[in-house]
């Protein structure tokens, strides 16, 4: 590079900054600190440009961030380079962002917090009441309900995840029979395995667990599907056409996620009660033997109370989904974000309803 | 008016072909863009003119042919070389391919600070000069999902302008804006081409911006699957003969202008 790109003297009694030579990115780069360095404060300064020959962006820039208000200019005697500092100052004295309000406002910071969740709580509400009345409208004519598309999301939610629950429902019911049968070897009491294993799987984990994948494979689905239709503008698009988003998009997903939650369960349960028999023969019961003990210890109501539960599971992590993506913000960003929010409020959503259930069967004596 | 005959070529291109899978979209391409020289790509939608300029950018190497800029063949270009060339060329999409999580000044600030080690105060200042060029100067803190389809064509501008480039490639910039703005940016371009000799290849359908900014122009077809015209806008109004050619620069139906023309 040229050897002294700029150079600061006083002529007339006024300091004086002046650059020349190309003044183009590389140099502006280069020079940036040091010109603000020795750029002398205040405003009485000439900014004397008239030899820069070559200017770009960059340049300008840093000529424009070196003039304050009120500071003499000699302008680039070379007329390209007048140009670019013309249409840079053009640019910038278009209308300008407004500045951001700063300043910590306690009252205002809080009364807004407050409206705000308010706000969020009166919306979700109201997705609550638009979804029940709808739901509450199905009724007395069920063939209203868009079938179709509930037998699609039956196949994607149910069909589609029976490897995977049959994957996880087998590994429990193993893992739960061989870490039961340590300590029960002990007292000799190997042969009421079945009954422990059972139980659980068909009361909770059945249940719980195939809730937690619906959850992750179905819910989030349900999410980020809605919320990009959200971002495409495609439910505005449905509600200027006169068609009702929640009859049409919400309904048919909950129906199919109520639907498929005891299969799901179901699959769990059963498979989990084969991994178990599987262990029994290894410890040496034959599956006669196990089979004799679950008809003896467990009844129907066990098994039930299991699948109800799952159908509330399933209405929870359809609606939670369908809110989540419904209630997404614009961009590819809020539907990641909805996704998120649906697999969370999904599986927080289960746990408080399990121990809702947990009282209520327990009052009830099941 | 316009570059001058005599000019260099920045981009040429000979005999270029572009297939997917067994799908030709365009075969046996040639031109050249002069230094300087606003060059109009034009053609009906899905004739490839897009693809045709994500060769020129080096997006893809062509089915077949050559494309050089600036001197230089894409797929010769090891990793600098390849920075280097970049950082001479702007590009606008046709969806604004703003990133979406970012404002549209930090949009516009992303090409500087990928390229040059100016300062933050410095690419702000760039940032906001780009975007009041665009007119949207006062939208520089929002965030491209609160902004118009409109809005984001112009940011998207802006971004390409960022580097000051050698050679602009805008896909489509006018469709979508309003005759004014559209206007506005069609002069912001006759601009930049004659005082700082920045070369343009536009891809647009307005008939008014391609005879006001256009020096040149081709047009590609889709039943041809090539080049059906090239030449002075101008002089391809007044005088082309090819039906579709006609008919675009008459405005007319092709079934109304081959029936007058036979
Ligand atoms: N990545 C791709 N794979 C397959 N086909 C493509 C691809 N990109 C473009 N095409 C096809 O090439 C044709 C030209 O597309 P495009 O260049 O986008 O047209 P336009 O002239 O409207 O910009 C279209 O028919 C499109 O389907
Ligand atoms: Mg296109």
């Amino acid at each position: 590079m040229s050897a002294a790109p700029f150079r600061v003297e006083t002529t007339e009694g006024k300091p004086r900054l002046s650059f020349a030579g190309p003044l183009r990115t590389e140099q502006a780069a280069a020079l940036w600190q040091a010109a603000h360095r020795a750029r002398p404060r205040g405003d009485a300064l000439l900014l004397d440009a008239g030899e820069v020959t070559e200017l770009d962006s960059a340049g300008a820039a840093l000529l424009v961030s070196l003039a304050g208000d009120g500071v003499e200019w000699i302008e680039p005697r070379a007329e390209a380079a007048r140009a670019a500092l013309a249409r840079f100052r053009q640019g910038l004295g278009a209308p300008r962002p407004p500045a951001p309000r700063n300043g910590f406002r306690p009252v205002s910071a809080v009364g807004g917090a407050v409206l705000g969740t308010l706000a969020a709580w009166r919306e979700k509400l109201a997705f609550l009441g638009e979804t029940t009345l709808a739901g509450l409208r199905l009724i007395p004519r069920p063939w209203a309900l868009r079938w179709a598309e509930v037998q699609r999301h039956l196949d994607e939610a149910g069909t589609r995840a029976v490897p995977l629950c049959v994957l996880l429902g087998t590994l429990i019911g193993v893992i739960l029979a061989f870490q039961s049968s340590i300590p029960m070897r002990r007292f000799g009491a190997e042969i009421f395995i079945p009954q422990l294993v059972g139980i659980s799987l068909t009361r909770e984990l059945g249940p719980l667990l195939g809730a937690v994948i619906l959850a992750g494979r179905t819910g989030s689905a349900y999410a980020a599907e809605l919320g990009t239709m959200r971002v495409n503008e495609e439910v505005d698009a449905l509600r200027i056409m006169g068609l009702d988003p929640v009859a049409w998009l919400v309904l048919p997903r909950i129906v199919a996620a109520m639907l498929v939650m005891p299969v799901i369960a179901l699959v769990m349960s059963f498979t989990g009660l084969i991994g178990m028999a599987i262990v029994m023969a290894t410890l040496g019961f034959p599956p006669p033997a196990v089979t004799a003990q679950l008809v003896q210890w467990m009844d129907l109501e066990d098994l039930a109370g299991g699948l109800g539960k799952a159908a509330a599971f399933g209405l929870a992590i359809g609606y939670i989904g369908c809110r989540a993506g419904l209630s997404a913000g614009n961009g590819p960003r809020a539907v990641g974000d909805a996704a998120t929010a649906a697999v969370v409020g999904g599986i927080i959503a289960l746990v408080v309803l399990d121990g809702i259930f947990a009282v209520l069967f327990f009052r009830l004596g099941w | 008016m316009g570059a001058p005959a005599g000019a260099e070529a920045v981009i040429t291109a000979e005999g270029v072909a572009m297939r997917f899978g067994a799908r030709t979209v365009f075969r046996d391409v040639s031109f050249s863009v002069r230094r300087g020289e606003v060059f109009v790509i034009l053609g009906g939608s899905g004739c490839g003119k897009s693809t045709l300029l994500k060769l020129l950018i080096g997006l893809h190497p062509p089915s077949a042919g050559r494309i050089a800029v600036l001197g230089a063949e894409w797929g010769d270009l090891g990793g600098a070389a390849r920075r280097a060339l970049l950082r001479r060329i702007g590009v606008m999409w046709q969806s604004g391919a703003l990133l979406g999580s970012l404002t549209l000044a930090e949009n516009v600030m992303l090409p500087i600070e990928a390229h040059t080690t100016l300062p933050e105060e410095a690419r702000r200042l760039i940032a906001l000069s780009k975007l009041g060029l665009v007119g949207l100067g006062d939208a520089a803190d929002r965030l491209p999902a609160e902004i118009s389809g409109g809005m984001m064509k112009r940011a998207g501008i802006a971004r390409a302008m960022a580097l000051d480039p050698e050679i602009l490639f805008l896909d489509e910039p006018s469709a979508g804006l309003d005759p004014i703005t559209s206007a506005g940016l069609d002069a912001l371009i006759l601009s930049l081409a004659r005082q700082t000799g920045t070369t343009f290849v536009v891809v647009t359908h307005e008939l008014q911006s391609i005879l006001a900014i256009g020096d040149r122009c081709i047009m590609l077809d889709k039943e041809a699957q090539g080049l059906i015209a090239e030449g002075d806008p101008k002089a391809l109004r007044e005088s082309a003969t090819h039906p579709v050619v006609r008919a675009f620069f008459r405005r007319e139906a092709p079934a109304e202008a081959g029936a007058a023309g036979g």
